[in-house]
C-alpha cells in the first residue's frame, strides 16, 4: 500500500513538473547552470572510472582467456562489448545515481526544510516545475555525451594497458575492438542511459521535494534517492535489454 | 481585508483549530498570538492556503480561498507577500537577485525597471548598498530579514504575512524589523498578519490582536486593551515575566 501511494505521489509530482514553465526565460537561465552542475562536473569521475575499468577489464579478460584456441581478438572484443552494453550505460548510471542523485535530493531537500520551496509556492510559482524540470532535462541531455565519453575512455584505457604492460599486442587489441561491431549496441546503450538519467533525476527530486524535518531527514532523503534510484535502474535494465536486444 | 469564518482544522483526529473566526483589517498590523502548540501557525498556514481547512471560510476581500481552483489560488498568491521565520532567501541568488525574483517571474516590466524597483525596495528597508551583490549567507540575520521584507513587498502585495519575524534577532534589531513592518503596512495600506509570541512586538505594533488558546480564539483586542484583560490564559501568556507583571500593576 505504501509502495502504491509513493508511486502515485511520484506521478502526481511529475504531472506538476512536466508543464510549460511560467516564464521560459527563467527556465533557460536555470538550464545551462544544471548542464554544468550535473553534466560537466561529472566528467572527472566518469573519466577516472572509465579509464580504470578499461584497464582492468582488458587485463582480466586477457588473463582469463589465455587459451590458444581462442582468437587473438577476444580481449578487445570482450572489452568493447562489455563497455558498450553494460559499463558505460548501466554501471556508469549506478555511479552517477550516487553523485548526481544525492546532489539533487540534498539540494531540493535543503530548500524544502529552509522554507525556500514554501516561499516559491506563496509567490504563486509552480515550485516543482521551476526546480525540477531544468534538472531532469539537463541530465537527460547530458547523459549521452557522458556515455560516449566513457566508452571512448574505457576502450582507450584498454589500449594503453596493451601498450604499457605488453600482455598483448596493440594490433590484436585494435582488431578486437573493431571485430563484429554492432552499431545498434551504441544506440541501445545511449537510449537506456537517457532513460536511467530520467530515473536518477526524477527519483532524487521526488525524495528531496517531499523531505521534511532537519538535516538528518535531508540525509535520509538523499540515501533513499540513491538506493531506490539504483534499484530502479537495475530493474529497468533487465526490462529494456529484454525488449531491445531479444 | 481578510475574514476568517468558523474555521475548523484537524490532523489525524487531532482537532487543532476549533470554530475560529476573525477579521484582519487593511492598513493595520494584525497579530496572532498564543503559546507554542496553540494552533497559531496552523491558523496562519490555513489562511495562506498551505493547509486545506475542514470547515469554514477564508475570504480575501470577498474571495473565498477554499472554493478556489489551484490556478486561482496561484493568481491570488501574486497579491501576497510573506516573511518567513528563517527568511527563506534563495541561497543560489544574490541579495538583489532575491528581490528581483518575484518581479522576473510575474512583472511585465523591463529588466531596468525591475532592477530599479528591487533597489527601491532594498533602500526602503534600509539595506546598505554594499550588501546588494552578496549572497544571503554572507549577511547577518537582521539584514536577511530586511531582504526578505524587500522581496515580500517587491510586487506591491495587498496582503503581507509574517511568521515569527523576530525569531533569532536581538531586541534592538527586532524593534527595527517591527517598526519596518508597521511602516510598510501603513504606507502601502496592506493587510498584514503577524504570527508572533514576542511580547515586545505585541506591545509595540499590535493594532489588532487575536489570542489563540488550545485551537480557539480566546480574546481579541489591541495593545492598549491587553493590560486590562481578565482572561486568565492570556494574562498567563502576556504577563509571564516579572517585568510585565509590574507594568500591569502600574497600569491598574
Amino acid at each position: 500500500m505504501s509502495l502504491l501511494s509513493e508511486t502515485g505521489k511520484y506521478f502526481l509530482l511529475m504531472k506538476r513538473v512536466f508543464v510549460l514553465p511560467d516564464r521560459s526565460n527563467m527556465f533557460f537561465r536555470q538550464f545551462p547552470k544544471e548542464l554544468e552542475k550535473l553534466g560537466l562536473q561529472s566528467l572527472p569521475i566518469v573519466a577516472i572510472i572509465s579509464v580504470f575499468i578499461g584497464f582492468i577489464m582488458t587485463m582480466q579478460t586477457k588473463l582469463n582467456t589465455s587459451n590458444p584456441l581462442l582468437p587473438v581478438y577476444t580481449t578487445g572484443l570482450v572489452t568493447r562489448d562489455t563497455l558498450l552494453l553494460e559499463f558505460s550505460s548501466t554501471i556508469l548510471c549506478l555511479i552517477l545515481a550516487g553523485k548526481v542523485g544525492s546532489n539533487i535530493a540534498s539540494e531540493i531537500g535543503t530548500m524544502r526544510i529552509t522554507e525556500q520551496i514554501d516561499a516559491l509556492e506563496i509567490m504563486g510559482v509552480n515550485s516543482a516545475n521551476y526546480l525540477i524540470l531544468p534538472k531532469i532535462i539537463a541530465f537527460v541531455v547530458m547523459m549521452p555525451f557522458l556515455v560516449i565519453f566513457s566508452m571512448a575512455l574505457g576502450v582507450g584505457g584498454g589500449y594503453f594497458v596493451g601498450v604499457l604492460t605488453s600482455i598483448m599486442t596493440t594490433g590484436d587489441y585494435l582488431v578486437g575492438i573493431q571485430y563484429a561491431f554492432v552499431p545498434f549496441y551504441v544506440f541501445y546503450s545511449l537510449f537506456k542511459s537517457m532513460f536511467f538519467a530520467f530515473i536518477i533525476s526524477s527519483v532524487a527530486a521526488y525524495y528531496g521535494y517531499y523531505s521534511y524535518g532537519g538535516a538528518l531527514d535531508v540525509g535520509k532523503a538523499s540515501t533513499n534517492a540513491v538506493v531506490n534510484g539504483s534499484i530502479l535502474i537495475l530493474f529497468f535494465n533487465i526490462l529494456i535489454t529484454k525488449i531491445m536486444l531479444n | 481585508m481578510i475574514e476568517v469564518k468558523n474555521v475548523d482544522k484537524s490532523f489525524d483526529g487531532n482537532h487543532v483549530l476549533k470554530n475560529v473566526s476573525a477579521v484582519f483589517e487593511t492598513g493595520k498590523t494584525n497579530m496572532i498570538i498564543g503559546q507554542s502548540g496553540s494552533g497559531k501557525t496552523v491558523l496562519m498556514k490555513s489562511i495562506i492556503g498551505l493547509h486545506r481547512i475542514d470547515k469554514g471560510k477564508i475570504e480575501y476581500d470577498g474571495r473565498n480561498l477554499p472554493d478556489m481552483k489551484m490556478s486561482d489560488i496561484r493568481m491570488l498568491r501574486r497579491e501576497v507577500g510573506m516573511l518567513f521565520q528563517g527568511s527563506a532567501l534563495f541561497d543560489s541568488l544574490s541579495v538583489l537577485e532575491n528581490v528581483m525574483y518575484p518581479l522576473e517571474m510575474f512583472s511585465p516590466s523591463s529588466k531596468e525597471e525591475m532592477t530599479e524597483r528591487a533597489i527601491f525596495c532594498l533602500r526602503h528597508v534600509d539595506l546598505e548598498e554594499k550588501a546588494f551583490n552578496l549572497a544571503p549567507s554572507e549577511i547577518s540575520g537582521g539584514m536577511q530579514k530586511r531582504v526578505a521584507i524587500a522581496r515580500a513587498i517587491a510586487l506591491q502585495p495587498k496582503y503581507l504575512f509574517c511568521d515569527e519575524p523576530n525569531s533569532g534577532l536581538d531586541p534592538k534589531t527586532s524593534l527595527i524589523i517591527d517598526k519596518l513592518i508597521h511602516e510598510i503596512t501603513h504606507e502601502f495600506d496592506i493587510t498584514t498578519i503577524i504570527n508572533s509570541h514576542d511580547m515586545n512586538s505585541v506591545m509595540e505594533i499590535g493594532e489588532n490582536i487575536i489570542f489563540i488558546e488550545k485551537g480557539e480564539k480566546a480574546w481579541e483586542g489591541n495593545n492598549s486593551d491587553i493590560f486590562h484583560v481578565d482572561n486568565e490564559a492570556l494574562n498567563d501568556f502576556v504577563f509571564a515575566s516579572e517585568l510585565y507583571k509590574k507594568v500591569k500593576k502600574a497600569n491598574k
